[in-house]
């Protein structure tokens, strides 16, 4: 099967690795991948600020750039949720384009989604050792009802030891524009979920979207722990390689 | 009630800076969401999840025919006895219980709680009248000493904690401080219990409106609203427009899911259906019973985009697993209402420009949504309330240019190399040895007040992919 790696906006700015990553764990799956060069974002900023028509012309892009594969994969709940709930909203009354965007929903995943219940991946190719904690991620879980597939991927490292926090899926307060907008009740709330995290003892906080990532990282580090780590599953999945 | 939703941003770094108010929403937590989430696995989760569908679908028929189960629940009110007058707005609401006041002789009420009341700014309007008021609710009463409004819907005193009531009660009561629980609600009902006997008034809200039976359905735990409704000579019931629902057989629906969305009760302590004044034989109720059905801006949601939001049944669910909610509280939300459903009932009754922070301040995390009992879309209307800000051009300018700027870039794959190129270099530059940066500049010094920045590794995907396919090729 031929899949597209809509790799995010953010993990394309911020922490290429992941990208590698989430290739990395598709082709272990069987898949073959394609990365469409011309990508950049899935329009969730604007849609998520009011903004309809940026929303809009952005989500026609991704639709035209990822209907050819038999599959569309992003590393985030979030951009996957943009894509398989919104973008029918975006174009909903509009027959041509609401087709399209209805068709490219129906074969769009979560990559821990994908990896499980798709491509059914057997075994993964990281060695990882130590404890981790998950955190859920507001869209993946609330709208996609991603909860089991990466706890079931991290499982298979024999080396793993899950430590559920208490409230993990409460939102760690990212938001998009939110954690500027209003920065300081953020950050407030970034502080909380950290608490969690080092409450649950675990050695790193394991998660699949890069919003929260970089919002529990930062507030981790300003609050002087350096040594909780902060990844991303696709990561732990292939550590050691 | 005065609208200070405008001021949400420094109301809520009042919240954060305040450690005692800290503390107390820290120890309310998930509380009510747990309870909640063990009375939803008691009642089977499957089963509760058919229930919530089956109550957004009771609501929304009733909904869909607002005006003519209103008028059927009037006609069927008015041939049991009760009276029932209409309030356009708040105004209104006050005119139109200071006449039935004048028109009674009446000079002392007693109130259970009601939202709508707050809505209305009843208690001054009365007070300014001389209408004695006494709230009777135990948190309601709190406040009244205390001068505050409530900080949630059901549980309107939360946050403040024992001492502060403890201190409250030994200023008005002038007896000696008690840190027992008990005895300072014993201490409270021993001062209430003469105001239950001397008022000529009782105020309440209404849960429910049953229109097949002219019914007023109210549930409390503290059995006030009992007293309220029945002791004094008049009893008034204040409600909104969109509570009514069509049958008895739908109350026993929604109440079902009301108390275990609220407290995680199967049932609240007190469930009365009121149907008219006492009747010639009845052993109690009063003389004469009101109703005042009240729109204050809710006719203007019927049918329109925010229309779902008028299915609320006021159990405070939404609140109590609003991780904004829970580091700001109530009081910054600056209106009636607070939390998600405030933040999108303020705007729609009190106008788009009153309001503009509330619905930008939420992460659309979705925790609401799952809450509802009655399936609200709440992150959906939040949004829904953005594009209106956006649509009327009630955004700041900047922020206009810069989304413009981004969707202009973002469609034009080479700009955006470039562009993000340029960001990952220099972002990395700044974030140095330690990859990670104290402050940023301009928009994102929001982020950097509490948080450090992570930098970026330096090169994009599409960079390092595009070179490394080059190479294996
Ligand atoms: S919006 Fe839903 S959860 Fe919130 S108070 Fe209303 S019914 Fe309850």
């Amino acid at each position: 099967m031929r899949v597209g790696l809509f790799v995010t906006c953010l993990v394309d700015l911020m922490r290429p690795r992941i990208g590698f990553a989430a290739l990395e764990l598709l082709e272990a799956a069987g898949c073959e991948v394609v990365v469409p060069g011309g990508q950049t974002c899935c329009g969730q900023p604007g849609w998520n600020s009011g903004d309809r028509p940026a929303a809009r012309a952005l989500a026609e892009k991704v639709i035209a750039e990822f209907e050819p594969f038999d599959y569309v994969v992003a590393p985030s709940g979030s951009c996957a949720g943009m894509i398989k709930v919104h973008y029918r909203e975006l174009f909903a009354g509009e027959g041509a384009w609401l087709t399209r965007a209805e068709a490219l929903a129906a074969k769009t995943y979560e990559l821990t989604d994908f990896l499980v219940n798709v491509a059914r991946l057997q075994q993964v190719p990281g060695r990882f050792a130590g404890t981790v904690t998950y955190h859920d991620s507001c869209a993946g879980l609330r709208e996609l009802g991603v909860k089991q597939p990466p706890r079931a991927l991290l499982a298979k490292l024999p080396g793993i030891e899950l430590r559920e926090m208490k409230d993990a899926e409460v939102c760690c307060g990212f938001g998009g524009t939110f954690s500027i907008k209003f920065g300081d009740i953020s950050a407030a709330m970034a502080q909380a979920k950290c608490e969690r995290i080092q409450a649950s003892g675990a050695g790193a906080v394991v998660l699949g979207d890069l919003g929260c990532m970089l919002n529990i990282e930062g507030r981790l580090r300003r609050a002087g722990d350096e040594t909780t780590r902060v990844l991303h599953v696709a990561e732990v999945l292939t550590a050691g390689k | 009630m005065q609208v200070a939703s405008l001021h949400f941003r420094e109301r809520a770094a009042g919240a954060l800076a305040n450690e005692r108010l800290q503390a107390n929403l820290r120890r309310f937590g998930s509380g009510f969401a747990d309870k909640r989430a063990a009375a939803r696995r008691a009642f089977g989760e499957e089963a509760f999840e058919q229930l919530r569908d089956a109550a957004a679908e009771i609501r929304d028929r009733a909904l869909g025919d607002l005006d003519a189960w209103l008028l059927r629940f009037e006609a069927e009110a008015s041939r049991r006895g009760t009276t029932v007058l209409w309030a356009q707005d708040a105004d209104e609401v006050c005119r139109l219980v200071l006449e039935v006041c004048r028109r009674h002789g009446l000079a002392k009420a007693i109130k259970s709680k009601s939202m709508l009341s707050e809505e209305a700014g009843l208690n001054d309007a009365l007070g300014a009248a001389g209408v004695n008021v006494v709230e009777t609710d135990l948190g309601e009463y709190i406040l009244q000493l205390a001068g505050e409004p409530p900080s949630h819907i059901i549980a309107p005193a939360i946050h403040k904690d024992q001492d502060e009531v403890s201190a409250l009660f030994v200023k008005h009561h002038g007896r000696p401080a008690t840190d027992d629980i008990a005895r300072m609600t014993r201490e409270a009902r021993e001062v209430l219990r003469p105001h239950f006997l001397s008022a000529d008034l009782g105020i309440s809200g209404g849960n429910f409106l049953v229109a097949e039976t002219g019914s007023v359905a109210i549930v409390t735990n503290e059995g006030n609203g009992r007293m309220v409704t029945t002791l004094p000579r008049v009893h008034i019931a204040i409600t909104g427009i969109e509570k009514v629902i069509p049958t008895l057989e739908d109350l026993s629906a929604l109440n079902r899911l009301l108390p275990r969305s609220a407290t995680g009760q199967d049932i609240e302590n007190y469930f009365s259906i009121l149907t008219g004044p006492r009747a010639p034989g009845d052993a109690d109720g009063p003389e004469h019973m009101f109703v005042i059905l009240v729109d204050n801006g809710r006719s203007g949601l019927v049918g329109g985009a925010l229309k779902e939001m008028l299915r609320c049944i006021r159990c405070g669910a939404c609140m109590n697993h609003c991780p904004v909610y829970q580091t700001v509280g109530g009081h910054s939300y600056g209106w009636v209402y607070p939390g998600p459903m405030g933040s999108v009932l303020t705007p729609a009754y009190q106008g788009i420009e009153n309001a503009l922070d509330l619905p930008q301040a939420a992460t659309l995390c979705g925790a609401c949504h799952v809450a509802c009992p009655v399936k609200i879309p709440l992150p959906d209307l939040l949004r829904t309330l953005r594009e209106m800000q956006t649509d009327r051009g009630l955004r700041p300018w900047g922020e206009r240019a810069a989304f413009r700027a981004w969707a202009f870039a973002a469609r034009r794959p080479w700009l955006y190399a470039w562009a993000t190129r340029i960001a990952a270099r220099l972002l990395h530059w700044m974030g140095g040895r330690r990859g990670r940066i104290a402050r940023l500049p301009l928009a994102g010094r929001g982020w950097t007040l509490g948080r450090d920045f992570p930098a970026p590794e330096g090169r994009t995907f599409r960079d390092l992919y595009r070179v490394g396919r080059k190479r294996r090729a």
